[in-house]
Order: C-alpha cells, then sequence, then structure tokens
C-alpha cells in the first residue's frame, strides 16, 4: 500500500490540539492513509477526524524540542498541533504535507470510503435527464432531448443528453458547438412555466477579430424567440473584457447578426479574481486584533462582498427579464463553466419555488453545476489558505452557496432548507468521503466510475435521519418569483462560513434549537387538537341519537 | 395653527427611490401635529409623520413633473414627496420648518397630546416605574448604603435626583465636600449595587459621578474619603476602579480648566482606567456620516463598506460596549467596586453605566427592567434629553446621539444572544422615536428638578405604561424566563467583526430595503396559536369530564 510509504510516524502520544473558542484536548495523533486522528481516549472527549484532503496548508515551527504544526483546513478552520519531539513532528508534518496533496484522483478518498449506512436510495441514480425532460414535455412541446454529445466528442464538457429547441437539428447542434468556446453551444437551462420565457446558457461565440459569423447559432438561439419577441442576452463580463477576448478568438454577438436580441454586459470578475478575494476575506476574518477601522478596510479591500452583490444583481436582471419583461435570456461569459452558472442558477432559484426545496436545490446543483460542467475539481483543489502557485482554483461555487444565502436570509420563510444544507455543500465540495464533486464534467466522472467506485453524497444527505438537520423549521411553501434586495446594506457577511472558527457559535445554536422547539410544540398540540376535535366529533354524532328527544 | 399655509395639498407623489414603480400618488395634509399623506388608492393608506419627529425639510430645484420636497426624520425615515405647483411646495416647507422647530416646551406634542385617560389613571401611571423599588429590589439600603437627604429641593446638585444612596459610612460633611469638588456637584453617588448569589458573595458597586476639580494639583479630603467609604463598602475588595471613560488626552486637557481626573497618589487604593470613548460632537458627526451613507443614491458595495468605515461609527459603538464589559467584568469576576465619570457624568457615564447593568443583571433584559433602567441612568440621573435630542430650537452643539447609541449596543448585545432578551428590535426602535418624538412626558426637559419645574406629571402623559400595555408587539419569541441566556452575566465578544450595522434602525430611508419576511414575527405568530391551541386543548379536556360526570361516558384518549 502506497501511503505506508508517506507515513514515516503513524502514532504520536502526548499531542495536545489547540482550537479557538473550544477546549484543548490532548491525546494520541495518529495519521492514516486518509485521516488525521487524535483522539484523548477517553469517554465523551471529542475526537477530531480530519481528511487529509481537507488540508489547505500546513505550517510548522519549534521551540526547543516543542513542535507546532498549524493546519489550515479547505473548511476555513485552523487547528494548532503541539508535539513533543522534533522528529515526531518533521515527520508528521511532511506526511500531512504529501497525503494532502496526493495528485492522483483514484487515491482520493472516496474511492476508499465503505458508508456504515445502507444506502437506500442512490444518489448516483436519483437526477436522470430524462426525468427533468418529462416535466418539461409536459408543459411544452417546443423542446426535444438531443443525443449529439452521447460520445461527449461535440462538447467535452457538456452531459450526454442535452434539451434544445426542437425544431434545431443535431447537424446544425455540431456547427453552432464549433462556434462557441469549448463547444458550448446554446442549450435550455431553464423554462418559466408562468410565461413559456427560458434561460438559455452557453459560452462565448468564436467571433474573433473578424467578426466570424454562424448561422446555425444565429438561427438557434432564434428558435427559442416567440415571433416578434425580442430577447436578452446577458454577457457576464464587462464589454471591454468581453472585446479583448476577441483577440483570443472569442468576442460577443454581434448585434447586425442577433437583430432580435438585445446585449447586456455585466462585471461578473474573473476566477483568480474571485479567489484573491477570498484569501483576504478569510486572511481579514482570522485577525481578531483588527482595529475597526482595520477590519472595515479589510473587508471593503477583500471585494468578496461586492462579488456577492455583482452576481446578485446579475442574477436578478435574468430573472427581471423572464418575469417582468416576458423576454427569454441567453447566459454565458467565457467558457459559460463559471459565472453564467452562477447567474443561471440563481435565477432560478428566485423565480422558481421548486428550487427552493431541498430536492429542487438537489436538482438544480446537481443540474446547473455537476451535468453542466463547472470544473469542482479543478476549482475546489485549493481554498482560501492556498499559498502555492495557483493553478484554476477559484471560490466560484462557494460565491453561489453566499448568495442563496443571502436570499434565504432575506426570505427565511421561504426555503425547505436551512444554512446547515449550504455549510455542508461548501465542505464537500473542497473535501469529501462522496464521490460526487470529483472529477470537472460527466465525461470525466464517467472515466472514474464515481457511479459503481464511489458513494454519491445525495445518498447520505436524502437520508430522513440526516435531511432533519437541514431542513428549515420556518418553511412555508412560497409559490412567488422572490426578489431579493442587493443594496449593500441587505447583503451581509456570511457568519455562518467565514467566523464560524472565530467565536463560540453556542448562544447561537440555542436560539436555533428555541426556534425549532417553538415549531415542534406547535406542531405537538395541532395534532392533539385535531385529534381531539376528531373524538369529540365522534362523540357527538355517537350520542346525538341520545340527546335529541 | 398660524404656522399652516397650506392645509391641503392634491395630487402628491411619494416617491419610493429605489423601486420609483413602488411610488404613490395621494392628498398632503398639514394638521397642528402631523403631515399626514393619504394614498388615492383603494386602501386609501396613510402615513402620519409627527411634526416633532422632522430633522430637516429640503427642497430641491423645481423640474417638469413638479417640486421635490425631502423630509428627513429623526428616526431615520426619510419621505421624498413631489409637488405639482411649486406654490404649493414652498408653503408646505415654510410650514413644516416652523412646525418642527418648537422654541418653547409649551409647544411640544406632549402637551396637546390627550390619550384619553381620567386624571386618576394618569397620576397612576406616572406611578408605574418607581426607582425607590428598583433600588429596594437590588436590596438598597442596607448595612452599607442609605438614602441621603443631602440633595433635598436639589440643592446639593440640580441635575441630579433629590434622592441619592451613598454608603452609609460617609459623613454629610463628607457628602457636601465631595459634591463641591465634583464638577456641577455631580457627587459619587450609587448607580447599581451588584449581589452576588454564587459562592463568591461579591456586593460591588458601580458609582457615578461628574470629573473632579483637580486641575494640575487640587485635592479634597472629603472626596477622597468619599472614595474610600464606597470602596469599603465592598468589604472583600482591596482596591476600586475609578473608569474614566473619556480618551486619556481629553481626560488631561480638562486639567487646564480647573478639571480633570483622579491622581492615584492622592485616592488610596483606586486604579484609574480611560476608556476612551469620544465626546458628543465627534459622535454627532459619526452619526451624521452614517446617515449619509444610508441615504446615498445607489452605493457599490464599497461606497458603503468605506462609508461605514469613514463615519467610524460602529468604533464608537465598540468603544461603548467595551466599557461596559470592563465595569461588568471588574464587578462580577473580580467583586471590585468601580467609580464611572466622564467629563460631566450625564452622557459616556450613563452609557458605560448602563450597558454595564445590562451585561450584569438579566432583569434589565426584559421590558419592563430596561425600561427602569432608562428611567434610573439616563432620566433621573439628568442626561439632557431635550438638549442631546433638540426637542426645541437651541444649540445645536449641545444635540448628540448619545441615547442611539445605548440603544445600539443592546440591539449588537442582542444578535450575539438571541435569547437573552425579553424585547425585540421593535421594542428598541419604539423607544428610540420616543425619545426624539415629545409625544410623552418623559423624556422632556434635562433633568428631574426642571421636569418638576414642569409639572409634567399633571400636564402630561407617561410613555411606560403605554408601551407595557402593548408589550405583545415588543417580545423577543425566544426569551423563555427559565433559558440559560436569560440568566447571569452575559460576556460579549467585541472582536471588531461581531458588530454589525443595524439595517432595522439606519436601513430605513428607502422602503424597499426593508425586510421581506422577519422570523422573529413568523415565531411570535406560531407561539400566538400555540397558546390559543393549549386554551382549545384544555377546554376540550374539560367537556369529556363534564360529560363523564353527567352521562356515564367514557372517553379512550
Amino acid at each position: 500500500m502506497e501511503f505506508a510509504e508517506l507515513i514515516k510516524t503513524p502514532r504520536v502520544d502526548g499531542v495536545v490540539l489547540r482550537r479557538p473558542f473550544m477546549p484543548t484536548v490532548e491525546g494520541t495523533l495518529c495519521l492514516t492513509g486518509h485521516h488525521l486522528i487524535l483522539s484523548s481516549r477517553q469517554d465523551n472527549t471529542e475526537e477530531l477526524w480530519l481528511l487529509h484532503a481537507n488540508i489547505d496548508s500546513t505550517e510548522k515551527r519549534f521551540v526547543g524540542s516543542l513542535g507546532t504544526i498549524i493546519v489550515k483546513c479547505k473548511d476555513l478552520r485552523v487547528i494548532q498541533l503541539d508535539i513533543p519531539g522534533m522528529e515526531e513532528c518533521l515527520n508528521i508534518a511532511s506526511s500531512i504535507e504529501a497525503l494532502s496533496t496526493l495528485d492522483s484522483v483514484s487515491l482520493m478518498y472516496p474511492f476508499f470510503y465503505r458508508p456504515l449506512f445502507e444506502v437506500i436510495e442512490d444518489g448516483w441514480q436519483s437526477f436522470v435527464p430524462e426525468e427533468s425532460f418529462k416535466d418539461l414535455e409536459s408543459m411544452t412541446d417546443e423542446w426535444r432531448l438531443s443525443e449529439v454529445n452521447k460520445d461527449f466528442s461535440v462538447c467535452p464538457s457538456y452531459p450526454s443528453l442535452l434539451t434544445v429547441p426542437r425544431d434545431i437539428d443535431d447537424e446544425s447542434l455540431c456547427k453552432a458547438a464549433s462556434f462557441r468556446h469549448g463547444g458550448r453551444f446554446p442549450v435550455l437551462s431553464y423554462y418559466h412555466k408562468k410565461n413559456g420565457m427560458v434561460i438559455m446558457r452557453a459560452a462565448q461565440p468564436l467571433t474573433g477579430t473578424n467578426g466570424r459569423r454562424c448561422k446555425e447559432d444565429e438561427k438557434l438561439i432564434n428558435a427559442t424567440l416567440c415571433a416578434g419577441k425580442r430577447g436578452y442576452i446577458i454577457d457576464t463580463r464587462t464589454i471591454a473584457v468581453a472585446q479583448q477576448a476577441k483577440a483570443r478568438g472569442g468576442g460577443f454577438e454581434q448585434e447586425a447578426n442577433y437583430p432580435q436580441w438585445r446585449r447586456i454586459h455585466k462585471a461578473i470578475e474573473r476566477s483568480n479574481v474571485l479567489q484573491d478575494s477570498l484569501i483576504k476575506l478569510v486572511e481579514a476574518c482570522n485577525d481578531q486584533s483588527h482595529s475597526m477601522d482595520r477590519w472595515l478596510s479589510k473587508l471593503e479591500a477583500s471585494n468578496w462582498q461586492s462579488n456577492v452583490k455583482e452576481i446578485l444583481t446579475t442574477a436578478c436582471l435574468a430573472a427581471q427579464c423572464i418575469d417582468r419583461e416576458g423576454a427569454s435570456v441567453l447566459v454565458h461569459g467565457t467558457e459559460g463553466t463559471d459565472s453564467t452558472l452562477q447567474v443561471t442558477s440563481l435565477a432560478q432559484i428566485i423565480l422558481d419555488p421548486a428550487c427552493r426545496t431541498i430536492r429542487g436545490f438537489e436538482v438544480l446543483i446537481e443540474r446547473e453545476w455537476l451535468q453542466a460542467g463547472h470544473p469542482f475539481q479543478q476549482r475546489c483543489a485549493q481554498s482560501a489558505y492556498s499559498n502555492g502557485k495557483l493553478r484554476s482554483e477559484a471560490p466560484v461555487f462557494l460565491l453561489f452557496l453566499d448568495c442563496v444565502w443571502q436570499i434565504l436570509r432575506q426570505f427565511p420563510c421561504s426555503f425547505q432548507f436551512n444554512e446547515n444544507l449550504l455549510i455542508m455543500l461548501f465542505e464537500h465540495a473542497y473535501a469529501s468521503q462522496f464521490g460526487t464533486f470529483l472529477g470537472n464534467c460527466v465525461a470525466e466522472r464517467g472515466k472514474l466510475q464515481l457511479s459503481q467506485k464511489t458513494v454519491s453524497l445525495w445518498s447520505w444527505v436524502n437520508r430522513p435521519q440526516e435531511l432533519e438537520r437541514f431542513l428549515n423549521p420556518l418553511y412555508e411553501p412560497n409559490n412567488l418569483v422572490i426578489w431579493p434586495s442587493v443594496a449593500p446594506q441587505s447583503l451581509l457577511l456570511w457568519e455562518g462560513v467565514f467566523l464560524r472558527w472565530n467565536r463560540s457559535t453556542k448562544c447561537l445554536d440555542e436560539a436555533y434549537q428555541e426556534m425549532v422547539h417553538i415549531i415542534e410544540y406547535n406542531k405537538e398540540l395541532q395534532n392533539k387538537v385535531n385529534s381531539l376535535r376528531r373524538q369529540l366529533a365522534q362523540l357527538e354524532t355517537e350520542d346525538s341519537p341520545l340527546q335529541t328527544p | 395653527m398660524e404656522h399652516i399655509r397650506t392645509p391641503k395639498v392634491e395630487n402628491v407623489r411619494m416617491i419610493d427611490r429605489l423601486t420609483p414603480r413602488k411610488s404613490t400618488v395621494g392628498t398632503l395634509y398639514l394638521s397642528s401635529t402631523h403631515t399626514i399623506f393619504v394614498e388615492n388608492s383603494e386602501a386609501h393608506k396613510e402615513t402620519w409623520v409627527l411634526h416633532s419627529l422632522v430633522y430637516n425639510v429640503e427642497r430641491l430645484p423645481t423640474n417638469s413633473s413638479g417640486s421635490p420636497l425631502i423630509i428627513r426624520c429623526k428616526n431615520f425615515h426619510v419621505y421624498r414627496l413631489l409637488i405639482p405647483q411649486e406654490k404649493d411646495c414652498l408653503d408646505v416647507l415654510a410650514s413644516l420648518t416652523q412646525l418642527s422647530c418648537p422654541e418653547r416646551y409649551g409647544e411640544l406634542f406632549c402637551f396637546s397630546f390627550n390619550p384619553n385617560l381620567d386624571k386618576e389613571l394618569r397620576e397612576k401611571a406616572w406611578g408605574f416605574i418607581n426607582l425607590k423599588a428598583e433600588f429596594s429590589r437590588m436590596g438598597i439600603p442596607c448595612n452599607l448604603w442609605h438614602v441621603t437627604a443631602a440633595n433635598h429641593e436639589y440643592r446639593l446638585c440640580d441635575t441630579y435626583p433629590s434622592e441619592l444612596f451613598v454608603p452609609k459610612s460617609a459623613s454629610p460633611a463628607v457628602i457636601v465636600g465631595s459634591a463641591k469638588f465634583r464638577s456641577r456637584g455631580r457627587l459619587p453617588v450609587l448607580s447599581y449595587f451588584h449581589r452576588d448569589t454564587s459562592p463568591n458573595l461579591f456586593i460591588a458597586s458601580i458609582c457615578r459621578s461628574s470629573q473632579p476639580l483637580t486641575g494640575f494639583s487640587a485635592r479634597s479630603s472629603d472626596d477622597e474619603q468619599m472614595l474610600q467609604a464606597i470602596m469599603k463598602s465592598n468589604p472583600v475588595s482591596e482596591f476600586m476602579y475609578v473608569v474614566d471613560t473619556r480618551p486619556k488626552l481629553n481626560a488631561m486637557a480638562n486639567r487646564a480648566a480647573g478639571k480633570g481626573y483622579e491622581n492615584e497618589d492622592h485616592y488610596t487604593n483606586i486604579k484609574l482606567q480611560f476608556i476612551g470613548i469620544e465626546n458628543i460632537h465627534v459622535m454627532r458627526n459619526s452619526q451624521q456620516k452614517l446617515i449619509d451613507v444610508g441615504e446615498l443614491a445607489a452605493p457599490s458595495m464599497s461606497d458603503f463598506l468605506w462609508g461605514l468605515e469613514n463615519s467610524g461609527w460602529l468604533k464608537h459603538i465598540k468603544a461603548v460596549l467595551d466599557a461596559g464589559v470592563f465595569i461588568a467584568k471588574a464587578v462580577a469576576e473580580d467583586g471590585v467596586s468601580v467609580l464611572v465619570h466622564c467629563s460631566d457624568g450625564w452622557d459616556r457615564t450613563a452609557q458605560a453605566c448602563s450597558v454595564a447593568s445590562v451585561l450584569l443583571d438579566p432583569y434589565y433584559r426584559t421590558i419592563k427592567g430596561l425600561m427602569v433602567l432608562i428611567e434610573k441612568d439616563w432620566v433621573s440621573f439628568g442626561h439632557k434629553f431635550s438638549h442631546r435630542y433638540a426637542h426645541l430650537d437651541g444649540d445645536p452643539k449641545e444635540v448628540s446621539p448619545v441615547m442611539d447609541q445605548f440603544l445600539e449596543c443592546v440591539w449588537q448585545l442582542m444578535q450575539q444572544f438571541p435569547c437573552a432578551f425579553e424585547f425585540s428590535e421593535r421594542f428598541l426602535i419604539q423607544l428610540h422615536t420616543h425619545i426624539y418624538s415629545c409625544q410623552h412626558g418623559n423624556f422632556i426637559g434635562n433633568c428631574q428638578k426642571e421636569r418638576r419645574d414642569l409639572r409634567l406629571q399633571e400636564r402630561t402623559h407617561s410613555l411606560w405604561p403605554h408601551l407595557w400595555e402593548n408589550r405583545a408587539e415588543y417580545t423577543n419569541p425566544l426569551y423563555r424566563t427559565d433559558h440559560s441566556q436569560t440568566q447571569g452575566v452575559l460576556k460579549p465578544l467585541t472582536t471588531a467583526y461581531c458588530f454589525k450595522f443595524w439595517k432595522g434602525m439606519y436601513g430605513r430611508a428607502e422602503k424597499s430595503v426593508a425586510s421581506h419576511q422577519s422570523p422573529a414575527d413568523c415565531l411570535n405568530a406560531v407561539r400566538e396559536e400555540s397558546q390559543q391551541l393549549e386554551e382549545e386543548l384544555s377546554s376540550h379536556q374539560e367537556v369529556p369530564r363534564e360529560m363523564d360526570a353527567g352521562q356515564g361516558i367514557h372517553m379512550h384518549a
């Protein structure tokens, strides 16, 4: 077993674990192929089980023969391990370093993890495109399911089945694909039942500097417009950035070639900028010595909240086009795998009450993120403590979750799930025992045989025992479109993620429990009263012959 | 009434700047006490704005659609009107400018406000909060502290209450001598007495005063004996803290004017601690900047965060809360008594003492308790309400949001301890409005003597019973008397990131920024329903028993 070679010292006694706002634990540190474990070997004391994959970076320092390793995790927690013995400390540090940076996906924990629970519903089979298409078919016959990408040759990052306008044949799709970055031709993202308007998504068109055009692409998106109707193209980049893209063969739709479409440019930042923003934000949150001025200026300088605002604003714009203007929308940025998905998925949360249920939200993540080819493995390889050279890491998904949290906070009664679900998704996107977020697209996941070799996150989440933790006690189904406020004062720092380890949450947890208690007590009373009412009604009918003279 | 030039203007548009489609058209009425906007819509929705709540009225240049008028209120509501005729707009502007700036107490709303209570009820209402009962709740008088008549008829200090609690061991001569050595005669007296029921059995106290008249070298043996008496009233402790809530530089500068702070060499066993809360002028400017941030037309996130930082507001809130935390810790954890002062001892001192009291005593976290605390630390001890909250047209330099900051500290604490307070955010916002509105007599004037001279109890109504009757509107659904957060001392974290922008208070300039759904309202509704169900349940359960007795039918539950 190759892990053993990396573990020079599998066990050290007398290790002290220090975490902010939690009691220190002294115990035995053990390294396994996938976990760092610290156990005090006493009953009732919490053990630390940390996935190596969760470790973002480590630092070590020595005072005499006492070594200290600071472990910074992708879920943003920072822990300190005091290890007696310089050699032990060095060995542990180098093992952690090696085990947390394994290159091969097939060595990741999900391939070794065996669930301790019985898989009742296999999450790998929970969301099949055919099912969603059946729903669509019941509302409209203008769309068809195309198998043009069944071997992933037309677009490597798309799934094998795609929803496209009925009147566009596969041949045209291939041509349109050759005109879009990465072959990501326009496909259906969302159908608004109320008025039949749609959100489509794609990658940028490859117009280049000489203004190439593609009749099939034009025909494809025009096919989604009703006669005489206009649509909106939301380009998530600024006009300047979109112009620059032409030099590299990309570009944007020219008005002349798409006369029925109005193009709007927004300013969602590129991945590398977002990663930088995350690093700065977390740095600010982790320094408790900051004065108020310094804290606010660092928060501002991180630009994180600005990014949240820009993404939400763009999503509101898309939703407004659909619901208020009665116009269809095509969304794209450059590759169509990042900001595009943020916008299309958030717009659906605003527009579609189904996306605000747990099941519907899972469907949304599966369809708009996993199947749509958001490169999770690349984006989530490193988190806020990444200090090495970055490749394509970016908190695109985390920003999406942050935006969902903002809407959830503004509409606390309109979501079936609570903040815990969002935090859990953040954790698992970065490090998990489940295979769901491995790989970068459907094709890659197929090659890795994830559905055969790993357990799906959804198999676990959808167990009734687990689901309970994610249910919002305040939920009252609300069939309306919900319009979040994007004013800066309405957008807050997501404390549940960014201050999670920097304060005690005891009082807030108690408040949550209190809320659950109030609602459960009410339900209990309702049941009692209902059953009594029934009994009374029954008694009355039984008694009535006696009482009537 | 002579101020009202145009009592009624039609076809006025009330503008929602963020969501223009939510703007409404209606009729504007001016009464002697209110501006009233009645929408033309089916519902005839009415918006009432009290003249005394108007902070300023601004007219923008007339444009093709009419004359814009902005009414800004002291509780941070902003109403944007568009009046078709410029002349009407000028009339409304002139009327409102006069109506919102009364020059004499007699013109204030409270003297005309008549909720139809008979004389007896009105008098009873004024007795709703009883400070003697409050000191007795604390266990005062006791063998160490007693009431002194030294300030009878306000002859010792005209801005203090007539009844003062001092150490039994302080002789009348010491009391008078100490008053002479303190700015405006505000001698050290008891504000809060902490009886610890835990094994520590601490009996530390919080006392308050103004700054001593030390100058560069003066001393007073009476004042020194007074502090000694306070320290000795806490037998287990060997020293006491003197908390000077000012920045040290300000305190030093005061020495040049013959004032200053205690010299540790002259007072035995005191530890002097400066906290660094800025003065009323800094706070006034800071809040104005914060309000400006809230009024920005379409701010970017950077504009907002930069404006928030630049205002310094949260920094000041943190300073006030830190002062409270320091005092509470000294009293509860170290069992050491504290004397708190600033310059005059009616602004920062009131803030620090009352924040510490909220942290120390769960009673002050109840609806009634907060009323008592405000009545004790603010009203009775001569916080200058009429000056600070600009009840009358007066010196703008006297105006400062001192109470706003106290209420916000409580709000910040509510964010950290959601189950610890019986009241909700709405209660704080309501209190804030009443402090400015002059609808009731409680906050009129600047000290007890002035209120007595104005015969407020005979001529106006008290706010407290009114709030108490409506307490259901102000309750926090998460509050439970037997919850751990409602017991004992609160120990908040005061790291910078724990402080939030108070959107419920300062985010009200635009209607559409208001929260969409409130979990508190939702939970209150659930609790109310539960209560009805409980009643139904108990009545149902009684029915079978009656049937049981009367007809011999058995119920199988």
